[in-house]
């Protein structure tokens, strides 16, 4: 993906016809993919369930079609690399590697949540794995990543920021002005266009004035590019591209992912009806993420039915533990509503030498 | 003690902070090369260089969120705004991120942060550049809000807000730059939420902050002349409220004027008024008056704009309203 030019969609799939058998690396790399897409699945399919019985309360926004640009991007990221992202934050949360027992208890409102109870499902939090949130205002996150980057660079670090977002941000004025810092200061932010085609109902030709939109970051002379974002290891290409870019030369990227996803915007959104037909919706659940690299494993011989069934039966042993952990785990106390509105610290000693924490 | 002005006690402030900390940078429209629209930069860019004194393009709303993305990971803002009135651009920042972001993680990402930069009208700006913006911002839970109306006061507010781990909003004056005043030669620290009774008196109290101070501290002087003496309260702090200055000196007097330049809907006086009908009910001899900007934006012509301010002569007049003196 050269600056100002279009990548190819083409994943990094064998091109002769009789590959080499697949090695250990390659076996290692495919099931912890599909681990962590599946994972999230299973999970997000328990999400509903738990909505439509009053688990989980507020705005629920599943992440079902898009795995693989979750899994993807973060399957490249070191512990002391950052995300941010928005609302659609679950399965990130896992992906980043979050405990599936802290997330669900989140979305149930628990002390034992990520953010104890506080933020819900658009804003699940985790310092640890330098999970800088879910954030409910479309493009919101744009200039915070922004600040990440260049706090990076500020310390003199080789580490990087992936800021995920829906397409229907980049028609907000956060994500143009974020962009152009971003560019202009030489900041290591990989920006990651989500693009599911729909901003709730609103199509996205029926949003933005050019369609390849990806093509925004030409405005910002920003290395950009366009990815199949069902396919796990495409993403992952790009993201290696990107990521190794802003570690070497502190500079961002673009990336437009072309995905889909396959519940309604919310949970109280129809799956198909009024904005997409499902003649359109079943064209493109034929392009599962998961059943992709299920099939490209089966091809290189990474993966059999039986290992499939038994990860299968484990993740959702693993779901069900979190809604048990999660039914469990109290309620805030009531004390906790005025907690956490200030800290009641200062900066006492400075930092004179710039020793960074 | 030195005589300086509430720029330079600014500008002091700003590189003592700097010197201590490496983790405080200033960032803003003009505040490196042009040293500040106002000037309170002066010279930072050449002690700090370009990372730590950042000149940005006209992006409120972005510069207000690289802010909150570095307080994030550890760095220490201070992001300066033009004015305030610019500031309403940045507002998702301000209010959705900086002041929620410890709450909605639970606990896990304080904002060590700083948003500064003139408030208020100055002279014949007109509508959009002349707004007093404080009820705005102490309305938002996880915001502070502070409002120094001298030298004195700048810096050391200037220099808590700095080190303090909230975001803090520092309400500087346009028609206060020049300013000058009493500054100690040493280091100090205004500690935030603390008010200073500026002038003792027995027959009113005024309750103001910003640069309101000067124009109760000139009413006081005219009152005087005619015997009655005030308790100015200068809040200095707005959020933090230090509610027990405001209680104590309406216990004395008896009589409570609150001074503010911002509109009078829904303006902080309402919320000081409701603070003293509650804990001085008994002690009031007369309903609490406020003097507020004119329920009008900022006109242009000079004669208009002086009618819209809340003036010198608004205030005795409240005052002695309060005194049922006429
Ligand atoms: C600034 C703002 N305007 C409107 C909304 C309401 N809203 C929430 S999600 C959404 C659609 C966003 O679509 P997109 O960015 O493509 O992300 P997706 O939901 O598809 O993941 C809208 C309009 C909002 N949260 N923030």
């Amino acid at each position: 993906m050269a600056k100002r030019t279009t990548t190819a969609k083409a994943s990094p799939k064998p091109a002769a016809p009789v590959a080499a058998a697949a090695s250990d690396a390659e076996r290692t790399l495919h099931m912890s993919l599909l681990r962590s897409m599946l994972l999230q699945r299973r999970f997000e399919e328990r999400c509903a369930e738990a909505y439509a019985i009053g688990r989980i309360g507020g705005f629920c926004h599943l992440y079902i079609g898009q795995e693989a640009v979750s899994t993807g991007t973060l399957s490249h990221l070191r512990p002391d690399d950052y995300m941010i992202t928005t609302y659609r934050d679950h399965g990130q949360a896992l992906a980043r590697g979050l405990t599936p027992r802290s997330v669900m208890a989140e979305l149930f409102g628990r002390v034992d949540g990520c953010a104890g109870g506080k933020g819900g499902s658009m804003h699940m939090f985790d310092k640890a794995t330098g999970f800088l949130g879910g954030h409910g205002i479309v493009g919101g996150h744009l200039p915070i990543a922004t600040g990440v980057g260049f706090a990076i660079k500020y310390r003199g670090g080789d580490q990087v920021i992936c800021c995920l977002f829906g397409e229907a941000a980049v028609n907000n004025g956060a994500f143009h002005e974020s962009l152009n810092m971003a560019a202009l200061w030489k900041l290591p932010v990989i920006f990651i266009i989500e693009n599911n085609r729909y901003g709730m109902g609103t199509a996205v030709e029926r949003a933005s004035a050019i369609n390849d939109i990806y093509q925004r970051a030409s405005s910002y002379d920003m290395h950009r590019g366009v990815v199949d974002g069902q396919d796990v290891l495409a993403v992952r290409a790009a993201i290696d591209e990107a990521v190794t870019r802003a570690r070497t030369e502190q500079s961002p990227t673009l990336l437009e992912m072309r995905t889909y996803r396959f519940m309604g915007h919310s949970m109280s959104d129809a799956v198909s009806g009024t904005y997409r037909s499902k003649a359109e919706l079943d064209e493109y659940l034929k392009r599962d993420p998961i059943a992709l690299l299920r099939a490209h494993m089966e091809e290189r011989g990474t993966l059999t039915e039986q290992v499939m069934q038994e990860l299968d039966t484990e993740l959702k042993a693993i779901v069900q533990d979190a809604w048990d952990f999660a039914e469990a785990s109290p309620e805030p106390p009531l004390e906790a509503l005025m907690e956490n509105v200030y800290v009641d610290t200062t900066s006492d000693t400075g930092n004179a030498a710039g020793a960074w924490s | 003690m030195a005589i300086i002005t509430y720029r330079d006690a600014l500008n002091q402030a700003l590189r003592e902070e700097m010197q201590r900390d490496a983790r405080v940078f200033l960032m803003g429209e003009e505040v490196g090369v042009y040293q500040g629209a106002y000037k309170v930069s002066k010279g930072l860019l050449q002690e700090f260089g370009e990372m730590r004194v950042v000149d940005t393009p006209i992006t409120e709303l972005g510069f207000a969120g690289v802010g909150v993305g570095a307080a994030m990971v550890g760095l220490r803002p201070v992001i300066e705004f033009m004015t305030w009135n610019f500031a309403l651009l940045a507002l998702d920042q301000v209010v959705n991120a900086a002041a929620k972001m410890l709450y909605m993680s639970g606990g896990q990402f304080n904002i060590p942060m700083v948003f500064r930069g003139p408030n208020g009208a100055a002279l014949q700006l007109g509508a959009q550049h002349s707004q007093a913006w404080e009820s705005w911002l102490a309305h938002i839970p996880g915001l502070k809000v502070v409002a120094p109306g001298t030298p004195y006061d700048a810096k050391g507010l200037l220099k808590a807000a700095i080190r303090d781990d909230n975001p803090v909003c520092v309400l500087e004056g346009e028609m206060l730059y020049n300013n000058k005043g009493e500054v100690p030669d040493g280091e100090y620290i205004v500690p935030l939420g603390v008010a200073d009774l500026k002038r003792k008196g027995e027959h009113a109290t005024i309750v103001t902050w910003g640069k309101q101070v000067l124009v109760a501290m000139a009413a006081a002087d005219q009152l005087a002349k005619d015997g009655i003496t005030i308790d100015v309260v200068d809040l200095r702090s707005i959020r933090p409220l230090d509610e027990r200055a405001i209680i104590d000196s309406v216990r004395k007097t008896n009589r409570c004027v609150v001074l503010e330049e911002g509109w009078y809907f829904a303006g902080v006086g309402a919320q000081i008024t409701d603070l003293v009908q509650r804990e001085c009910f008994d002690d009031l001899d007369s309903p609490v008056i406020r003097v507020t900007q004119a329920d009008a934006p900022m006109p242009y012509a000079k004669g208009l704009e002086k009618a819209a301010k809340a003036d010198m002569p608004k205030t005795i007049a409240a005052v002695r309203r309060a005194l049922y003196l006429d």
